[in-house]
């Protein structure tokens, strides 16, 4: 038996709620011990965001330079067909992973934070066992994330795969069907598509990304049929047979349909990891299948905090890490709260999908009297330039002051407006702002200088 | 086009004014026929105001809160056709439509003036655009709008930013806001390690519709009426035997019984013997009324503000219908349907605060009534009963009368009626 040891935060998860946290608190000059059971950077860094943008990367190359050999690219750029070595992209993909995880790590270490490695199990409130030895805290920070949503009849194995196995390909299957309609599963669908696999798609619910609404994902829905996507809403899935690759299911009248194909990609959500670490011992306050916590991130026990997916949605990296920051300052004695005005929703589909704040549909459910006004990006010149004529910007305000309640944007490229989106909602701009900020010309971002200008009722370029 | 005007129609028996509390629409709207334009209220009931006609409306009559005369302007609304306005007088906003939202400023400056049809063409007060006025005022629960910069700013000096008023665009607060806030308030400045805010602010709250109401009437019964409480206790461990018992055998079926609809039959038989004490006294006419039926009010507690809904002729329901028809007046009360029958004509009134009724209470007897019985909670108290110390359920009544008609001998053996009753719960139902 080692010896206790003592601490003043200890932090369970090092992904990128818990790792902020850590080197948050570091900066601050908190003794602090992370315990990660996998690898630094959680689900984000190693099977979530970061891997499957690399992904989408090297499909989106992969298809352009397709176009290119069969002439179905109106640039002049003539090549012969391109062949895709996935382990080679795997690989380059695992580069970047590795940097920065180890970037991760470089960054603990030089504000001082102690890293353990190894599975933590709660005793108590502040106490927590790992590998044998037991640590002793003042603050306990829970930050274990979330893990993918299993379902039943399509157990994990053999060619049913999740996003997970989804990011590490060994070869890209002929046929792959996913099931679910969601974010992860149009990004991985449309990069697998791109990369060559016929992919089909089956949706229970009667429309692709169901959170968002429907002028936002009519782009996309109409991207999936010109890459060739198979769409099948309003089914579900009854069984996968193995032997003969069929996926079984049935529509919303009852009637069944079979499909072959090689791989099935589950991506029907996310949940809190709330199992595997005891933390059933503290019987904390719950949100459902989320932990409950109050606007500092306080769970219902003292001096047990809780940030990120484990306390449900949006269960967003960027929302993690805030959290963190906060609840690091929070224990060095700062008085703090978790108050964004918005939290930017990005969906990396082929186009892209912006929301930060209320959509017109939020913003009259919360009795808002408010105006709405898009720009398409078919009038900007630099998408255009882009071949990313598809899509547009859209602007949420009150009528009575004009103050910016929402924004979304849907096109090639624009989860990069999202940074000039969350910032204007932040610092509280009117429309009158963005339309008085003279925007760089010829950029993606005169489509918002031109939205709110629209709403105010004098578009310049339509 | 012509203008149709609706007038504040006559809806209580001889009541010259009522209270516009609530308007259902704005100067601009487009309404339809029955569309309901306004609340208005008399003496406890409201009363929605639809449209005969449907148009646009040029002008509001009033604003809420303002006592209007019945027969005045309550709403102008343009229609198609004709109009129930005289040629001559309609000219003036139907040229002028643009001037519409001024007049109705002009109209609130001059309430008396509002049936003059020249007002409604008064030449524009406020000219200038309201989103661009400052600095705004912001809804008590409405977020405060301010940069991340100025929140976090006004985090580490302790300042709470819902209680600084902002002087940027849509209300934001601004640096230069939290520096004025702090400099007129110098000690938040100092001692922010308290880690708990100074609060400086202030809410005015007009006082109108229900809450007037019960204020004219709280104060109106406190100065006329010559009040005198009486309490006794109660022991209600029979009682409460009885009422499980019966909630076990019929709580099912007939439906669960509160303490209330026992305390209904006790007050029904015990008046039966004190009928000075369910009476209504007009002491302008000086005429004591006293009624056979007891019409008993319950008071209730709806989102406006208290209100009184009558159990008519109490004296004919047993428990059950005792405790259904409190329960339909109690939701209909919440609801805001109560219909003004339902309000008024009681001849005594009960009220419990049940779980919350503490240990005495000094209600305040509801006018022209003469009597309010009030019941505090019941608790497990040691009480000595033939020498012994026992556990028994205790309950106080506290009850309130007026002096001027109900001697105080009379009030003690109403409640000693009314006790014993309660204590042998089986002498409740003997006829």
């Amino acid at each position: 038996m080692q010896p206790t040891q003592h601490t003043t935060l200890l932090i369970i998860g090092g992904g990128p709620g818990g790792y902020v946290a850590a080197i948050r608190a570091g900066q601050l000059g908190i003794p602090t011990v992370l315990i990660e059971g996998q690898s630094l950077g959680g689900t984000c860094l190693n099977v979530g965001c970061i891997p499957s943008k690399a992904l989408i990367h090297v499909a989106e190359q992969f298809h352009a330079t397709r176009r290119y050999s069969n002439n179905g690219s109106p640039l002049g750029i003539k090549t012969q067909a391109p062949t895709l070595d996935i382990g080679q992209s795997v690989q380059w993909k695992n580069g970047i992973v590795d940097r920065l995880t180890t970037g991760v790590g470089a960054l603990l270490k030089k504000n001082g934070v102690k890293v353990i490695h190894g599975w933590a199990n709660i005793l108590d409130g502040k106490a927590v066992e790992v590998g044998g030895q037991r640590i002793e805290c003042e603050h306990l920070l829970l930050a274990t994330g979330s893990h993918t949503v299993d379902l039943p009849i399509l157990p994990i194995g053999g060619a049913i795969i999740s996003s997970t196995e989804a990011l590490q390909p060994t070869a890209i299957p002929k046929r792959l069907t996913v099931v679910g309609a969601g974010y992860i599963g149009l990004e991985l669908g449309i990069a697998y598509r791109k990369l060559g696999a016929e992919v089909t798609v089956v949706e229970a619910r009667d429309r692709i990304l169901p959170t968002y609404d429907k002028d936002l994902t009519l782009p996309v829905a109409e991207s999936l049929k010109a890459l060739g996507i198979t769409l099948y809403l309003e089914h579900s899935v009854e069984g996968f047979q193995a032997s003969s690759k069929t996926l079984s299911m049935r529509d919303r009248m009852g009637q069944s349909q079979t499909l072959e194909t090689d791989q099935v990609l589950v991506a029907v959500g996310r949940r809190p990891r709330t199992g595997g670490f005891n933390l059933e011992s503290l019987a904390l306050a719950m949100n459902g299948a989320a932990i409950r916590v109050d606007s500092r991130c306080h769970t219902s026990m003292r001096n047990v905090w809780a940030i990120g997916d484990l306390t449900g949605e949006p269960m967003l990296a960027h929302r993690a890490m805030a959290q963190g920051e906060m609840v690091a300052e929070i224990i060095a004695g700062k008085q703090r709260e978790f108050s964004p005005t918005a939290i930017a929703a990005v969906c990396f589909t082929d186009p892209e999908i912006v929301v930060v704040g209320k959509t017109p549909v939020e913003a009259q459910e919360a009795g808002l009297d408010y105006i709405s006004a898009s720009f398409p990006f078919s009038a900007n010149g630099r998408a255009m330039t882009l071949e990313a004529k598809t899509g547009f910007v859209r602007v949420v305000a009150r009528h009575d002051n004009h103050l910016i309640v929402g924004w979304q944007a849907v096109g090639a490229g624009v989860s990069e407006l999202s940074t000039a989106f969350a910032q204007s909602l932040e610092m509280g701009a009117c429309l009158e702002d963005i339309a008085g900020t003279i925007h760089a010309h010829p950029t993606l971002g005169e489509a918002v200088q031109e939205a709110a200008l629209r709403a105010l009722g004098h578009a310049l370029h339509l | 086009m012509g203008t149709h005007v609706i007038k504040m129609p006559d809806i209580g028996e001889g009541i010259a004014q009522v209270e516009l509390v609530e308007w259902f629409v704005k100067v601009g709207d487009m309404v339809s026929e029955d569309q309901v334009v306004a609340d208005v209220m008399t003496d406890k009931a409201t009363v929605d105001i639809p449209s005969p006609v449907a148009g646009r409306v040029l002008a509001l009559g009033g604003q809420p809160g303002e006592v209007m005369a019945v027969g005045s302007e309550l709403i102008r609304i343009e229609v198609e056709g004709a109009g129930n306005l005289r040629e001559s007088a309609q000219a003036g906003p139907a040229a002028q439509p643009a001037a519409a939202e001024p007049a109705v400023a002009a109209v609130k400056a001059a309430p008396q003036a509002r049936v003059e049809v020249a007002v409604v063409a008064a030449p524009p007060i406020k000219a200038a655009p309201a989103h661009r006025s400052a600095p705004v005022a912001r809804e008590a629960n409405e977020r405060p709008l301010a940069s991340p910069a100025v929140r976090k700013r006004a985090w580490d000096s302790g300042i709470e930013l819902r209680f600084v008023i902002g002087s940027g665009p849509a209300g934001r607060v601004l640096h230069d806001d939290l520096d004025a806030y702090l400099a007129r308030d110098t000690e938040t400045s100092v001692a922010p390690a308290s880690g708990y805010a100074k609060r400086n602010d202030e809410q005015k709250i007009p006082v109108i519709g229900l809450r007037r109401k019960i204020a004219q009437r709280m104060q109106d019964a406190k100065r006329r009426a010559a009040h005198f409480s009486y309490v006794e206790e109660v022991d209600v461990t029979a009682l409460e035997e009885l009422r499980t018992q019966l909630n076990q055998k019929w709580g099912d079926s007939r439906g669960k019984l509160t303490l209330l609809p026992f305390l209904l039959r006790a007050m029904v038989v015990a008046l039966r013997d004190f009928p000075q004490i369910n009476v209504r006294y007009d002491d302008e006419a000086q005429v004591i009324t006293r009624f056979g039926a007891a019409h008993i009010g319950v008071a209730a507690q709806s989102e406006g503000g208290l209100m009184v809904p009558v159990v008519r002729h109490a004296e004919t329901l047993n428990l059950w219908g005792a405790a259904n028809e409190i329960a339909r007046l109690a939701n209909a009360v919440r609801t805001g349907k109560a219909t003004r029958e339902e309000l008024t004509g009681s001849t005594i009134t009960l009220t419990s605060l049940g779980a919350l009724g503490g240990i005495v209470s000094t209600p305040v007897v509801n006018l022209p009534e003469v009597a309010i019985i009030g019941v505090n909670r019941i608790v497990e108290r040691p009480v000595v009963v033939k020498g012994q110390i026992v556990i028994r359920k205790m309950m106080n009544l506290s009850s309130s009368f007026d002096h001027r008609v109900v001697d105080g001998m009379d009030a003690a053996q109403f409640i000693q009626a009314m006790r014993g009753l309660l204590e042998q719960p089986a002498t409740l139902f003997v006829e």
